[in-house]
């Protein structure tokens, strides 16, 4: 049985049922039509319809911290960069703005996030932290390993003790609408994973069409995905608000159809505190309220924890904040 | 204010309040009151005002003036004066002027957008990002024609002086639409905004000032509807041009009717919004939102008739119920709005009324949940279901924020569904199949097609109704024709008005002896028919001798041929290649009874050369419609990037026309082989003392492969079929050359057919006056379909 999670959730909620994925069915996805011109338009009204100001935006962006997915993934990542990064995200602001916002405790982003020869140390440098590591695994970003290693690195993380695996679907599967094969591959991830979350990225750069990037939500979802994320963050094209729309409905069908809440994790190209407010408001606008919440919503990011920091120093103090006073990562 | 803390836990969006402080600060600069703009100058506040006030909170706003018969005058007379130096000023030097005009536009976005939301009550979003932007890209668009005018429409002139009426519902952008194609042309205006929303037009006037307009050329008069009647009324104007209900529309042309101005009408609308089964369903709910909630649902253009294919309609339902949970209704200076306050507290009533309609007849109501401020007119969002085609609701124009849910079960029975309404204006197509889409759009009789889009708007397109919707388009190339005449038909001049006696069915006292009696019948669904009445009248030669009879049609003819020609309706789909074949077969077969045709036109008084040249002629010119026939091409207008805006050319369908008595084979021929080339098919009265040319046409007709009911001919009196034709509501437009222009023009209000009437003489030969772009250009009526393409 597939245990209910919190996952840094405010505690009015109730936990989430994990997704425990279902048999492939064709119909809920084949024929799905996504209007690019029309997505693009209400993508667009996203910023435009909704303004979010003062101490509501100040709430916001400390939600979208909570959120954060705080990322390393580059190929010159050490055990102490990574120790750094857990630093920041057990203490991602000063304590005079967290007083100056009337917080009671410091809050923490949602996971740190690495590859997987670094879960090791981040889990040590976060014990007792409850703040969870997630791991990127399968052959990330490409995903073009043979599927057994591919598996074998999602285990060996979890042996590591990281507790939610981002891992990368199989591009070439959805460009030939090889259907059965995507859902067999995610789904022995997900088996692989275990007690893990499993977040399946998309790489929707490369799916290039929206009605790609739909099928391959569902699928993923059909195959147990617990979040559905965007991007890897090494495709040509990250996130995007279109992309993001569609697979946020994408979810929402599945959720109708299911009764599960599936998680969403836009990743890549992310930097601003204005991007993180207008992915809160299109999950806020198309999904509502619950969704809101570090268990059914991640932000994958690096940069965009310092602009954060310096929008809410403005908030506090009134004067604009400057990088180098923010604490590296 | 909540604390972070307690935000953090209901995640709300809180208010974010555009500032009003600037335009506030320029209410209180004419706390006095505002008077006109006439001549360059604000009149005086006069003593008789009107109260503006803000629909969102019901507060004062300002006191303007009510304008009364003689500012209008004044108003009129300074526009006159002025139109001397402006429509002789190079379209370089008006275009500097438009320029000016758009580039202080923008400078003063902002300030223009909170006063729009203030007077209006719509959400600053829009007034921000919709309507004012596009205010400004009106202004610069026509800046463009300005320039281009002597290069891209030779051989035309302005109008006049304009008078011009706008609407409420988007004051400013209504403004631009009226000012700027009318100023690119040459004319100077007269405009009056409003009476609940005249405060941009005010602001508006200033800009003119500022940007060195020359006095006069644009002058504001506000006021209620009796300056509006004055204003039409005034025998100094020469174009009407005017928004607003189809029931105004209907007096303003009964009003106009025999005054010799120009006229265009934008009107209501009920617009159809088909859902397909195979279209992208959320993005069709979204267009809902874009659609019947924008602007709180007071667009004419909005997508009142939900049409929705019955095997997806359960499912599309429960999407839009889900997506009217999260739609915010309340102050309009909010920026996370997503719908602000009706106009005032008379448009909400009679809203509130016709909902209540519906829902005694059966509908069931679905509002947004969404909480309502307690001052100021709120209506929520609203969608009707368990409605017919028969339900007040599903046909009468609601203009709010209400849509009528209905669902059909074929493409087929979706446009039938659709067309069936006396309005025509928009409608929106939502299909992922192109060949479905494309369909669709080229089978509903609307002005403006949007398909997998809504509510789209550029000045570089036309928009305009069908049917009593109205006539005239605004925007592009086909707008500035509005406020452009061919210098040709501003230069005719009135014939005196002679008395016709009545056309006499008794035995004729002199009569021309010819060898075999021939009598002409009507000419019905491509069948020689008896008149009705029984009656045939003598038609007489230049000697008074009876050379002739002809058939004494009468209304019950006219039934007959309008009804002859709706069931032709294959020659509209047909080719124009297909068209202009048989155009030239006919040439072909005239031309080999070229000999005949002289002779008849010598015995109704035509001397023998004038009468040779009178059948070449007419020869020519069906030569020259049947060479156009595939050329009078549409255009891709250049809009928005990744969008097809196409405009093309659409027959009226069924035409009325009624011929004049000079050259009466040669003006018969170029009025009705315009009209049949562009794919109209017509119901035509001859000239009344001279029928016989045309009649002698039925064996022409018959030999020349031109299907039964694409050109019926009913003879007889000529203004008494004219009136028939005019007040016939299946027929779509009316050209009328005859005395009886006044009455033509107002019997035509009945379904605000388009008219093109002259009592003027022309030259039928010269081919500047008897044919031309302008025949062809009042034989279709445009439609722009918008197609907005990428995957």
């Amino acid at each position: 049985m597939d245990k209910p999670c919190r996952m840094g959730a405010a505690l009015r909620f109730e936990p989430i049922a994990r997704n425990p994925g279902r048999p492939l069915i064709l119909d809920w996805f084949e024929d799905v039509q996504v209007n690019l011109s029309a997505a693009e338009r209400r993508a667009a009204s996203i910023p435009t319809r909704r303004s979010v100001k003062a101490n509501y935006q100040a709430a916001w962006l400390v939600k979208a911290l909570q959120c954060i997915d705080l990322t390393t993934l580059a190929g010159d990542d050490t055990p102490g960069r990574v120790h750094r990064l857990c630093a920041k995200a057990k203490r991602p602001l000063r304590d005079e703005i967290v007083k100056g916002l009337g917080l009671a405790d410091m809050p923490t982003v949602g996971a740190v996030c690495v590859y997987p020869v670094l879960v090791a140390p981040a889990v040590k440098a976060l014990q007792g932290s409850g703040i969870r590591v997630a791991s990127v695994a399968t052959g990330f970003p490409a995903g073009l390993t043979p599927l057994p290693q591919r598996l074998a690195e999602i285990r060996y993380a979890v042996e590591q003790g990281a507790q939610e695996i981002d891992i990368v679907i199989h591009r070439a599967k959805v460009l030939l609408q090889e259907w059965t094969a995507l859902y067999d591959e995610v789904a022995a991830m997900r088996e692989a994973c275990g007690e893990a979350h499993m977040k399946a990225i998309l790489a929707t750069g490369d799916l290039k069409t929206l009605r790609n990037v739909y099928k391959a939500s569902m699928v993923a979802m059909q195959a147990g995905a617990d979040f559905i994320k965007t991007s890897t963050g090494k495709e040509d094209v990250n996130a995007t608000l279109p992309v993001s729309l569609t697979m946020v409905r994408a979810l929402r069908d599945y959720g109708e159809l299911t009764g599960v809440h599936i998680g969403f994790k836009p990743a890549g190209g992310l930097k601003t505190a204005k991007d993180a407010m207008n992915w809160l408001i299109l999950i806020k606008e198309e999904l509502g309220r619950r969704w809101m919440e570090p268990d059914l919503f991640r932000i994958g990011a690096s940069s965009m924890l310092g602009d954060i920091e310096r929008q809410l120093e403005h908030h506090v103090t009134g004067r604009y904040a400057a990088a180098s006073h923010q604490p590296l990562a | 204010m909540p604390s972070v803390t307690e935000i953090l836990d209901t995640m709300d969006y809180g208010t974010a309040t555009e500032s009003n402080a600037h335009a506030l600060a320029w209410l209180k600069q004419h706390e006095a009151g505002f008077g006109h703009f006439i001549n360059g100058a604000f009149t005086k506040p006069s003593g008789e005002s009107l109260e503006v006030t803000n629909p969102a909170n019901g507060q004062r706003l300002a006191r303007v003036s009510q304008g009364s018969v003689a500012d209008v005058d004044t108003a009129v007379k300074a526009a006159r004066k002025a139109y001397q130096a402006w429509s002789k000023l190079s379209g370089h030097n008006r275009a500097r002027y438009l320029y000016a005009i758009a580039r202080i536009i923008q400078k003063r976005e902002r300030f223009l957008s909170v006063l729009e939301t203030m007077d209006n009550g719509k959400p600053i979003r829009e007034s921000r990002d919709i309507d004012i932007p596009l205010v400004a890209r009106h202004f610069y668009h026509h800046a463009g024609w300005a320039e281009l005018i002597a290069d891209e429409f030779p051989g035309h002139q302005p109008v006049g002086v304009c008078g011009q009426i706008i609407p409420w519902n988007f004051p400013l952008l209504m403004l631009a639409w009226k000012i700027a194609p009318a100023l690119a042309a040459g004319n100077t205006v007269v405009l009056k905004p409003a009476e609940f929303t005249p405060l941009t037009a005010l602001a508006f006037a200033a800009i003119c000032r500022e940007a060195g307009l020359p006095p006069g050329v644009v002058n504001i008069v506000t006021g209620d509807g009796t300056t509006g009647a004055a204003l039409v009324a005034h025998q100094q104007i020469d174009k009407i041009a005017f928004t607003g209900s189809t029931e105004v529309g209907r007096l303003i042309r009964k009003a106009t009717a025999g005054s010799g101005k120009k006229l265009s009408l934008e009107l209501g609308g009920k617009s159809p919004f088909i859902v397909h089964e195979d279209a992208d369903l959320d993005a069709a709910v979204e267009g809902v939102v874009d659609s019947i909630w924008f602007n709180q649902g007071q667009v004419c253009c909005a997508g009142s008739r939900i049409l929705v294919q019955e095997s997806v309609a359960p499912h599309f339902i429960a999407k839009l119920r889900r997506r009217m949970q999260s739609l915010r209704v309340g102050d309009p200076m909010d920026k996370s709005i997503d719908m602000g306050a009706i106009v005032d507290p008379i448009q909400l009533q009679r809203i509130t009324e016709i909902v209540e309609k519906g829902k005694s007849e059966g509908g069931t109501l679905l509002q947004a949940p969404c909480e309502l401020p307690v001052a100021g007119n709120w209506f929520a969002p609203a969608i009707f279901t368990d409605v017919e085609p028969s339900s007040t609701v599903m046909e009468v124009e609601i203009f709010g924020p209400v849509a009528a849910v209905m669902t059909f079960r074929t493409p087929e029975e979706a446009v039938q569904v659709a067309n069936h309404t006396r309005y025509g204006l928009a409608a929106t197509v939502w299909s992922e199949n192109i060949n479905l889409a494309l369909d669709t759009a080229s089978r509903v009789k609307a002005g403006v097609v949007w398909i997998n889009s809504t509510n789209i708007f550029d000045a570089a397109a036309g928009f305009g109704g069908y049917k009593e919707s109205g006539f005239g388009r605004e925007g592009g190339r086909e707008g500035m024709y509005e406020y452009l005449v061919p210098t040709w038909e501003a230069a005719l001049k009135p014939a005196p008005r002679a008395k016709a006696a009545p056309l006499c069915a008794l035995p004729p006292e002199s009569v021309d002896a010819s060898p075999i009696d021939r009598t002409a019948k009507l000419y019905i669904g491509g069948k020689q028919a008896r008149p009705d009445s029984g009656y045939s009248y003598s038609v007489y030669g230049a000697n008074n001798k009876a050379i002739g009879q002809a058939g004494l049609g009468n209304r019950k003819d006219i039934r007959n041929a309008v009804e002859a020609a709706i069931k032709a309706s294959g020659w509209s789909s047909l080719t124009a290649h297909n068209r202009a074949q048989v155009l030239y077969y006919i040439a072909e077969n005239l031309s080999a009874r070229a000999d005949e045709f002289t002779v008849r036109l010598c015995q109704m008084g035509a001397n023998a050369k004038k009468a040779k040249a009178e059948v070449q002629a007419s020869l020519a010119r069906i030569f020259w419609y049947a060479a156009l026939a595939d050329k009078y091409d549409g255009r891709v207008h250049n809009t928005k990037s990744r969008h097809v805006t196409f405009a093309i050319n659409e027959p009226w369908g069924v035409m009325g026309v009624v011929a004049p008595d000079d050259m009466p084979l040669l003006s018969f021929v170029s009025l009705v082989m315009p009209a049949v080339a562009m794919g109209n098919r017509v119901v035509a009265v001859p000239s009344p003392r001279a029928p016989l040319a045309a009649t002698d046409l039925y064996q022409v007709f018959d030999t020349s492969d031109l299907p039964g009911g694409v050109l019926n001919i009913v003879t007889g009196e000529r203004d008494e079929l004219a009136m028939t034709l005019a007040e016939h509501d299946e027929v779509a437009a009316l050209w009328y050359f005859g005395p009886g222009v006044k009455e033509v023009e107002a019997a035509s209000s009945g379904n605000l057919k388009a008219t093109w009437a002259s009592s003027m003489p022309r030259d039928w030969v010269s081919r500047a006056q008897g044919q031309g772009d302008e025949y062809l250009r009042r034989a279709v009526q445009v439609k722009n379909i918008w197609v907005p393409y990428g995957e």
